[in-house]
């Protein structure tokens, strides 16, 4: 029986993990934390989960301790956000390369300067190079959703990564929107016990945990962990499809929305992709042939599915919530471009920056959006291929004509 | 928004914007609806402006952006109205609340030729008169309701008290002000809308 329920974003994600009842959760409990280890320790206080909460001293510490718990073979997690994942960055490699199957509940926000505390994908990106597997969400649904699936990919014996369970920070993370629960026994059965084939505190078996690699073997060693970031693709839909039994939702490496006769769509990522839909939907009304693929899976990054996705439609929009400074665009502008190129499908594109530190995107946004990638198609406008949307000086100039 | 109601909130932080828009989507979805219910955050600071929102619709919210063209707004600090636009983008077909003991005609003054309908009620005597302190977000809760209309009276009493006994769980002796505080706000503008005493344009 599905359970109406509303809640905010933090509140699913750590509903979810008291379903899910994990052995350790190491966390660092206040700024730039988010309520999710609070939340969490709630639980463990009332005695609804038997988790051990391990409060430390940094993120740093968060992630090595994490990285610990699961290596010793506890099934461990994680939450943080912004700067406390930028603090975990060298950790983040070694939960990766040590093939840990942890998980981290990432509440994305933006990375200083200016100080600000809101809402970009700058932390998540900043780490997505990591070798961890990362999921990106619309709503608080689909957090609560994803967390479930976390260990059933992470753990698959084709894959031993870890997986980043992201959700937009403030707007879904703090916002309170109707959401489906599973039962208890339903997560607890999907995800099931954790039987490690190898960990530390095994006797019988002992092994090694992050020992030194000389160069002779240190290749082998990555080779290996990027094929297990490419079985992961697969691993993903076999475990999605195994949580639409249960659940009735279904999930991909994305969505696509109306996209199949669409001339242009919008590539997007996380809660503006509701908005987007949103915009689409008037606008097919009025007859524009329009979608919106809504990337769930950034890492590993579908570059095929994306190219055979995109191949019928006239141009794409490509937004990206994180300026990555390399001059050249954003890193799903970079990403999906040479996809493109590589599986040859040579449609207009243009990558806009939009949402950086909370600004807001807006239904409207979308409509111009649309508007600019039609004048490119059908007037051979030259769209600027790299471009912000939304500065205050674009909106001055917007109001003196 | 097509079958819904928009809503948004301006307070100053600590005044408890957020927290009733929270509660109104609690509320609100008890009667079944689909809501959202969202702070938007400044510096977060004791008395910085702070705007909060509601969407509370029969269909699927999907849009995540702020609220721009609300059918409703709620001034819980009168003290923005000199230096935030409250009125921006509110619909002619809604209305406005605002939380002060000062008359409708001064009111007005600062509204920016808003010609919809326009509410006030003295939140902070009703909160004194209930529990002794000034926390105006219980009344304003009530005012958004009774004007607009989102769910009947004693279904939104009757889930309001559930809200408190379940927040308050470790205070109960704050239920029965706030509840009181809801019910003498209900009445104050139930009698407002009957007479068409504080609506203006009415």
């Amino acid at each position: 029986m599905a359970i109406k329920e509303r809640m905010s974003g933090n509140e699913a994600v750590a509903f979810a993990i008291r379903q899910v009842n994990p052995d350790v959760m190491p966390a660092f409990p206040i700024t730039p934390s988010t309520e999710i280890p609070q939340m969490v320790s709630t639980y463990i206080a009332n005695g609804e989960i038997d988790t051990e909460f391990i409060p430390v001293e940094s993120e740093h510490s968060a992630m090595s301790a994490t990285i610990g718990a699961e290596a010793a073979g506890a099934r461990s997690l994680t939450a943080t956000s912004s700067a406390g994942l930028a603090l975990m960055w060298e950790e983040l490699l070694l939960a990766a390369s040590n093939r840990m199957p942890l998980v981290l509940a990432l509440v994305n926000r933006t990375l200083s300067g200016p100080i600000n505390i809101n809402c970009d994908h700058s932390d998540g990106m900043g780490a997505r190079d990591t070798g961890w597997i990362q999921i990106y969400a619309e709503n608080n649904q689909e957090a609560y959703d994803n967390f479930i699936q976390a260990y059933p990919i992470a753990e698959n014996e084709k894959v031993h990564l870890p997986v980043m369970v992201c959700q937009d920070g403030f707007i879904t993370s703090h916002a309170v929107e109707n959401i489906t629960l599973l039962e208890d026994s339903l997560v607890k059965d999907f995800v099931g016990e954790y039987y490690p084939e190898e960990y530390l505190l095994n006797p019988g078996k002992p092994i090694a945990v992050g020992p030194y690699s000389v160069s002779n073997y240190a290749m082998e060693a990555k080779k290996n962990q990027e094929i297990a970031l490419e079985n992961a693709k697969e691993v993903i839909l076999e475990v999605a499809k195994k949580f639409k039994d249960i659940s009735g939702r279904e999930y991909g490496l994305f969505e696509e929305y109306r996209t199949e006769d669409a001339d242009y769509i919008m590539l997007i990522m996380g809660s503006a992709a509701g908005t987007a839909k949103q915009a689409v939907d008037d606008l097919r009304e009025k007859g524009w042939k329009v979608g919106v693929l809504k990337l769930r899976v950034f890492r590993p990054f579908p570059a095929k599915e994306i190219a055979e996705a995109l191949k019928n439609c006239k141009a794409v929009a490509i937004m990206d919530r994180c300026e990555s400074y390399n001059g050249n665009g954003g890193p799903l502008g970079s990403e999906v471009l040479a996809g493109l190129f590589r599986y040859k499908v040579m449609i207009e594109t243009v990558n806009y920056i939009y949402g950086l530190a909370g600004r807001d995107f807006t239904v409207s946004d979308v409509y111009d959006i649309f508007s600019e990638l039609d004048a490119v198609v059908t007037e051979g406008k030259e769209a600027k291929q790299y471009q912000y949307i939304r500065l205050r000086e674009q909106e001055a100039a917007d109001e003196r004509l | 928004m097509k079958n819904g109601i928009e809503i948004r909130w301006h307070g100053r932080g600590g005044q408890g914007a957020k927290t009733a828009a929270l509660l109104l989507a609690d509320v609100a979805f008890k009667t079944g609806r689909n809501v959202q219910g969202f702070p938007e955050y400044g510096p977060e600071r004791m008395g910085a402006p702070i705007t909060a929102y509601n969407r509370i619709s029969s269909e699927k919210i999907r849009v995540h952006s702020n609220i721009y063209h609300p059918d409703f707004v709620v001034v819980v600090d009168e003290t923005l109205l000199g230096s935030v636009e409250v009125t921006a983008g509110l619909k002619k077909s809604g209305a406005i609340i605002v939380n002060t003991a000062k008359s409708k005609e001064e009111i007005l003054k600062h509204l920016n030729g808003y010609e919809g309908r326009v509410y006030t009620i003295d939140a902070r005597k009703i909160s004194v008169e209930t529990l002794g302190k000034n926390f105006p977000n219980s009344p304003m809760l009530a005012a958004a309701v009774a004007v607009s209309k989102v769910m009947p009276r004693e279904k939104f009493i009757k889930e309001m008290r559930a809200s408190y006994q379940h927040k308050f769980v470790k205070k109960p002796e704050v239920i029965d002000g706030n509840m009181k505080a809801l019910e003498m706000a209900f009445d104050q503008v139930e009698e407002a809308i009957e007479t068409g005493n504080m609506s203006l344009s009415a």
